[in-house]
């Protein structure tokens, strides 16, 4: 991997290039597990920005400070007193999103997305690019989350955050919410990145062999 | 990561145990207060949300009901519950526009599909019938055991269902007798619980002659309307 040299690169890897999800397949459990709609892939993705950019920003700010040997442990209290803060907030201001995440808000401290980062990134980098890497892998994972989530409200309910497409006389396949359509559209997406992927690489070689005959 | 430590030969600068301890404590103790700052902050919003929950899903499950009081049964009879909370001993009276008792709403649980069905349901004594019901908490499956709140048919199966001898749950289709309901085709199991629920808390507060429920509730104190 080339490293990005300018903060808005550091910030753009996550969106794509290194996508938490389709390239690292990092953070698979929320992932499939509260995607059934797009409004609650959409509080899943934010409360997720939240906690990551927060520790992040900590964990740099405190990098010189905390040992070696207690790093991990560190960053875990540092993550889950995060995750309360918006487990609690998520409580008190949006009760019916809470209730429709239930335990996979607290079970972010257990992404290993998140921690990935503090021991990947954040415990060796400033603080501005600390940040920047936060808030790019989690626009990573919000657009991951979105899509996953969109796909299979669209097709499992016929509507898009709450909103009817298609009228009463669509058939919703129900499969789509459940979990199986889950694993279903994650593969089919991961099939997609693969063959992009792919394609480029292919491009690149012909390139490169056409520029040797040159 | 740990085992690269062998490459830095100057092991002589590794911290103490003490510092080791004394980090995590403090950055224990820096969470720790963030954490009961949160809950301090967000308690009153929390239990208000609750409190406006319950009293929704009360007026809910009793049609033309306006007002609610919420009663604790002692051994020696019903009483108004002036103390915040609830065990499972508290149910809700509704009354009317003129002040006078309707109903009661009564909370009951039990297990479902996946996790714990919390009910609340109208019964109104006078007619012996469930007048309503709201699911207060559920994990059901989303699209199959959620349409047991989804599904406004199977929810109107109990805005006028008998209690006698107990509620039972029929194939889509088939309801008949004024005490059957109809399943949701696809999640029966999820409809019985609700079913079985419904009878676990008619059998607690009214076939049960020790604790049972009076026909007129506590009436109002006085009328409030000038």
């Amino acid at each position: 991997m080339a490293t990005p040299t300018t903060p808005y690169e550091e910030m753009m890897k996550g969106l794509w290039r290194e996508n938490p999800v389709f390239i690292q397949v990092l953070g698979m459990c929320p992932m499939l597990a509260v995607t059934n709609s797009a409004v609650n892939a959409l509080a899943m993705g934010l409360a997720t920005l939240f906690v990551l950019v927060g520790s992040s920003f900590l964990v740099s700010v405190m990098r010189l400070l905390i040992p070696k040997q207690v790093r991990i442990s560190s960053y875990i209290i540092i993550i889950a007193t995060f995750v309360t803060i918006i487990d609690y907030s998520l409580l008190a201001l949006f009760p019916k999103i809470h209730k429709e995440l239930g335990a996979f808000i607290p079970l972010i401290t257990a992404n290993c997305l998140i921690l990935g980062r503090q021991e990947a990134f954040a415990s060796r980098n400033g603080v501005g690019r600390a940040v920047m890497d936060a808030v790019g892998m989690s626009m990573g994972f919000l657009f991951a989350l979105l899509a996953l989530g969109g796909v299979r409200e669209i097709l499992g309910d016929g509507a898009l955050f709450g909103i009817n497409l298609f009228g009463p006389n669509f058939e919703p396949w129900v499969i789509m919410i459940l979990p199986p359509g889950g694993f279903l559209t994650l593969g089919l997406i991961l099939l997609f990145f693969n063959w992009i992927t792919e394609k480029r690489k292919m491009q690149q070689l012909k390139f490169q062999l056409s520029a040797e005959k040159v | 990561m740990a085992q690269n430590s062998p490459q830095t030969p100057e092991q002589a600068s590794e911290p103490s145990s003490f510092r080791l301890a004394a980090t995590l404590a403090i950055a224990g103790l820096i969470s720790g207060i963030a954490i009961v700052g949160i809950y301090e902050l967000t308690l009153p919003t929390i239990t208000y949300n609750k409190a406006e929950e319950l009293k929704a899903a009360v007026f809910k499950v009793l049609p033309g009901v306006v007002e609610m009081k919420k009663y604790q049964m002692e051994s020696n009879g019903l009483r108004i519950r002036n103390e915040k909370g609830g065990d499972e001993r508290t149910l809700y009276g509704g009354y009317n526009q003129q002040g006078e008792f309707v109903g009661y709403a009564i909370p009951s649980a039990g297990p479902g599909f996946q996790d714990t069905i919390g009910i609340l349901y109208g019964y109104i004594p006078a007619q012996r019938k469930v007048v309503g019901m709201e699911i207060l908490e559920s994990r059901e499956t989303p699209g199959l055991g959620d349409k047991i709140y989804k599904d406004l048919y199977f929810v109107s199966n109990f805005e006028n269902l008998s209690i006698d001898p107990e509620i039972v749950t029929v194939k889509k289709g088939l309801r008949e007798a004024p005490n059957e309901v109809d399943a949701i085709t696809g999640a029966t199991i999820s409809s019985k619980a609700v079913v079985r629920i419904i009878n676990e808390g008619n059998q607690r507060w009214i076939h049960n002659p020790e604790n049972r429920i009076p026909n007129h509730g506590i009436p109002l104190p006085e009328k409030r309307n000038p």
